[in-house]
């Protein structure tokens, strides 16, 4: 029998390098996909982005393109030459799905808009990312994640209380992941639609727009109650202030847990601190018992109900409690196992370390042959055993696979 | 005769015959998923032709997913029919009530199933199981079938059985982590930007599902983890870490309104006139400040010290300090465009007012469409950022009232006359 392979398999996908797309491309090679990353030929710029193997700057050193181009092939082309044009034009037409983030007329220019290319070949699904779409003019100004999460949305409910502070962008690049993750699910369902109805189409995504969509509350708030969502510090952004949320813990850290409301939640509570030998450190700890007893409390009761109030208080303390005497790690473990709902704050690289993910494979360490070292690297988001994400490789250096690429094509076109 | 119970999925559409044209359309989604981790995947299955099927709970009202009951609401009225977000989340699906602790339940959505492609759910590890329904079961009442999962922690690992919802699990991934500024605790993402991609990485895993049975006609049961797909969404900091051996835990927090990949200053959001207005500007390059300092036209911003990208790092707390002094004295909305028009990212951190009625750009898109909602009336919602040109999607009805295509559904599609529907009201089944 075959190994599985992933739902993408067979198909060619030809990907202008692109800052903005290169996730989406990526994600598509995980899934199957043959990526031929089309650069120019000193290298797309992407590769001079930093942080870099051992922190010397190269080309071939940028953990930026390492991450965002694992699987793929690369292609280098001149695009001033008409010669490579031509090439491009050829392989464009040996593909199933071309991938682009190139500005508005830049590909018009060269005759190698879908326009251009969807007359002879109707079958071919096109995937352009571009700021605002790709016929709006304004997708010609420059952005970066920054801009884009401030213009659209994200940057608005995030930060702190004190609006002294500027608001934040969530960080890593957010704005572009979210507009590439929508690509893969536009190519997908082009590319479904492609076999049963029989045809190709352009899918136009604006990454404006994606994060646009990408605000919850933020937006309906707007929409259905005309109303404006502030931030708070880490918590949701909302229309009204909400209580805080994040606790620190005994080793410097930080958790979160659901504060008691159920009879089942406060005795879980309860018989914690009692087995942490703690009961006699917490003020009140006898109003555990009570919600118990009392069968826990009503959220709408708090306001009104003295009783109600005091017995939610006091879990909410006593949690707190806990969650100081803990390492964050252990009170996140032991509140779970007793049913408590609770996190841990990771930094994202102790999420490569911990059990949990370790034991779903989602490190996964890739050979880069070329200068004999493995590194470990995040994986798949989701498990499909008959058609598996695999990240398929490293990235590809410059022009590593044009010989071979154009070499099948000239042969082809002969 | 029930049709369908043994057949394949060769039954009529429900919707108009426009329909039949559409990129999904033929698909038909038995869909448990909900709250925004769920309910938005199939949101956008539904809005490109698929059947969705919502599946709810009678003797819940359906409050599994809370966000039928959740402010904002359009007018004074409450309760399950009237939650703003669930309108959000749920838009172009049918609604329909099954009690699974009756045995009528349990009959009437294996007939369902039957007649489906794929099923969804985002409950707890085991919940569905637990109600009767693993994958085996699935798969015996469908061969084909194309199931999907989507938990905090995924149906496999030690955590598996671990409570979540959308704060806790992005904490757990390391999303929350990574947004503060220098010298504060981290901030956190203020919305659940996990849920939201959590539910789009579940739109293609339920894609990758499709796709693989439209080549080999296998089913499959497909396991999403939002803690998987939040951590994936941090790479060049992981790599940093698992190549370079750097942690972002180290002396301080993370600055996410500076650059780190690529590496860019100043790279701010600074003030400016009015009260918490704030405008977002970033130098890509020596080139981009250069430009940037003509603009300043102060003495300051022609010191040679800032003219590489190493000094500018070096010094970055001054310089944010000196360009935030300088962008407090101008509208954010004019110098954005002043800097722009010169080449430099730069845009005004829009309130939602500001991006929603005021942006162009969003509008022109089509980007805040109206549904009509049975109970609610006319209601805007998010719309969809791509556009397809041959098959664009529809979003013109609201989210389903609790229970709404029972009848559509369960007579319709299913074949049962209305004296069944209502001895099943009356006995609870639905």
């Amino acid at each position: 029998m075959t190994d599985p392979v992933g739902p993408l398999d067979g198909l060619r996908i030809v990907e202008l390098a692109s800052e903005y797309g290169a996730f989406a491309g990526k994600l598509m090679a995980d899934l199957g996909a043959e990526v031929i990353v089309v650069e120019p030929p000193l290298g797309h710029r992407s590769r001079l982005f930093g942080p870099f193997i051992d922190d010397r700057p190269g080309a071939e050193r940028s953990l930026w393109w390492w991450f965002y181009n694992t699987g793929k092939l690369s292609v280098t082309l001149d695009l001033n030459a008409p010669e490579d044009i031509d090439r491009l034009r050829t392989l464009i037409a040996s593909s199933d799905l071309v991938l682009e983030g190139e500005p508005p007329g830049r590909l018009e220019e060269l005759a190698l808009d879908y326009e251009d290319i969807a007359s002879d070949h109707p079958e071919l699904v096109w995937v352009s990312i571009t700021p605002f779409g790709r016929k709006n003019p304004r997708s010609s100004e420059p952005m970066t994640d920054l801009t884009l999460q401030a213009g659209a949305g994200p940057a608005w409910s995030c930060g702190y209380d004190d609006h002294h502070l500027p608001p934040v962008r969530p960080g890593g690049n957010q704005g572009f992941h979210t507009a590439c993750l929508w690509a893969v699910e536009g190519a997908m369902v082009a590319l479904f639609a492609q076999r049963t109805l029989g045809f190709g189409q352009c899918v136009d995504v604006s990454m404006h727009a994606a994060s646009n969509v990408t605000t919850e509350a933020a937006t309906y708030e707007w929409l259905v109650a005309q109303a404006t969502v502030e931030r708070q510090t880490f918590r949701h952004a909302a229309i009204r202030e909400t209580p805080p949320r994040m606790m620190r813990s005994a080793d410097g850290g930080s958790v979160i847990g659901a504060l008691p409301r159920h009879a089942r939640e406060f005795q879980a509570l309860h018989e914690w601190i009692i087995d942490l030998g703690i009961s006699d450190q917490i003020d009140e700890f006898f109003f555990l018992a009570m919600g118990v007893e009392r069968g826990g409390v009503q959220i709408p009761d708090i306001a009104s109900d003295p009783e109600a109030s005091a017995v939610y208080q006091a879990g909410a303390d006593a949690l707190r409690f806990v969650a100081e005497y803990l390492p964050a790690k252990e009170f996140f473990l032991q509140a779970q196992r007793r049913g408590i709902p609770a996190g841990v704050m990771y930094a994202p690289e102790e999420v490569m370390e911990d059990e949990h993910f370790i034991a779903r494979g989602f490190p996964v360490e890739l050979l880069h042959e070329d200068i004999g070292r493995s590194f470990t690297y995040p994986g798949a988001a989701f498990h499909a055993p008959a058609s598996p994400w695999r990240v398929a490789g490293r990235a590809p250096n410059i022009g590593e696979h044009s010989e071979m690429v154009l070499h099948a094509l000239d042969e082809g076109a002969e | 005769m029930r049709p369908g119970f043994f057949g394949t999925t060769t039954v009529s559409p429900l919707r108009s015959p426009k329909r039949l044209t559409q990129a999904l359309s033929g698909i038909r989604i038995c869909d448990f998923s909900g709250q925004l981790a769920g309910a938005g995947a199939t949101r956008f299955l539904a809005a490109m032709g698929a059947e969705v099927i919502r599946v709810e709970d009678p003797v819940t009202q359906g409050y599994w997913d809370v966000l039928r009951g959740v402010s904002p609401f359009v007018d004074e009225r409450r309760g399950a029919d009237f939650g703003g977000p669930f309108n959000n989340h749920n838009v172009e699906k049918l609604g329909v009530t099954l009690n699974l602790r009756t045995e009528t339940g349990k009959e009437l959505l294996r007939e369902l199933i039957a007649v489906s492609d794929v099923v969804t759910e985002n409950f707890s590890a085991g919940v569905f199981a637990r109600f009767g329904f693993p994958y085996e079961e699935l798969q015996s009442i469908k061969r084909d079938i194309v199931y999907v999962s989507n938990s905090g922690f995924g149906h496999s690992g030690p955590y598996r059985d671990f409570k979540t919802w959308g704060p806790l699990a992005q904490a757990c991934c390391g999303l929350a982590f990574s947004t503060g500024l220098v010298g504060q605790h981290p901030a956190g993402i203020g919305y659940s930007y996990m849920d939201h991609h959590g539910a789009n990485m579940m739109t293609i895993a339920i894609m990758t599902g499709l796709l693989h049975r439209q080549r080999s006609g296998e089913g499959q049961w497909i396991d999403v983890s939002c803690t998987d797909a939040g951590a994936l969404l941090n790479g060049p900091a992981l790599l940093d870490y698992t190549v370079n051996g750097r942690p972002m835990r180290r002396g301080g927090s993370p600055d996410a309104n500076r650059s780190q990949s690529p590496v860019m200053a100043p790279h701010g959001i600074y003030p400016s006139v009015g009260e918490d207005n704030w405008i977002a500007i970033a130098c890509r390059d020596d080139r981009d400040w250069e430009a940037l300092a003509t603009c300043i036209d102060a003495n300051w911003a022609s010191d040679p010290k800032w003219r590489v990208l190493a000094g500018r790092i070096d010094a970055q707390n001054e310089l944010d300090e000196l360009v935030g002094n300088w962008t407090r004295r101008h509208d954010r909305f004019e110098l954005a465009t002043s800097l722009r028009d010169r080449g430099i990212p730069a845009t005004a951190v829009q309130r939602p007012r500001e991006r929603i009625d005021e942006d162009p750009t969003t509008s022109e898109w089509g980007l805040w469409p109206e549904v009509t909602h049975t109970k609610m009336g006319q209601v805007r919602v998010d719309g969809i950022p791509l556009h397809f040109s041959k098959t664009d999607w529809t979003i013109a009805r609201g989210a389903p009232c609790l229970g709404e295509h029972n009848q559509e559904v369960f007579c319709g599609l299913l074949g049962h006359s209305e004296d069944e529907l209502q001895s099943w009201q009356i006995d609870g089944a639905i």
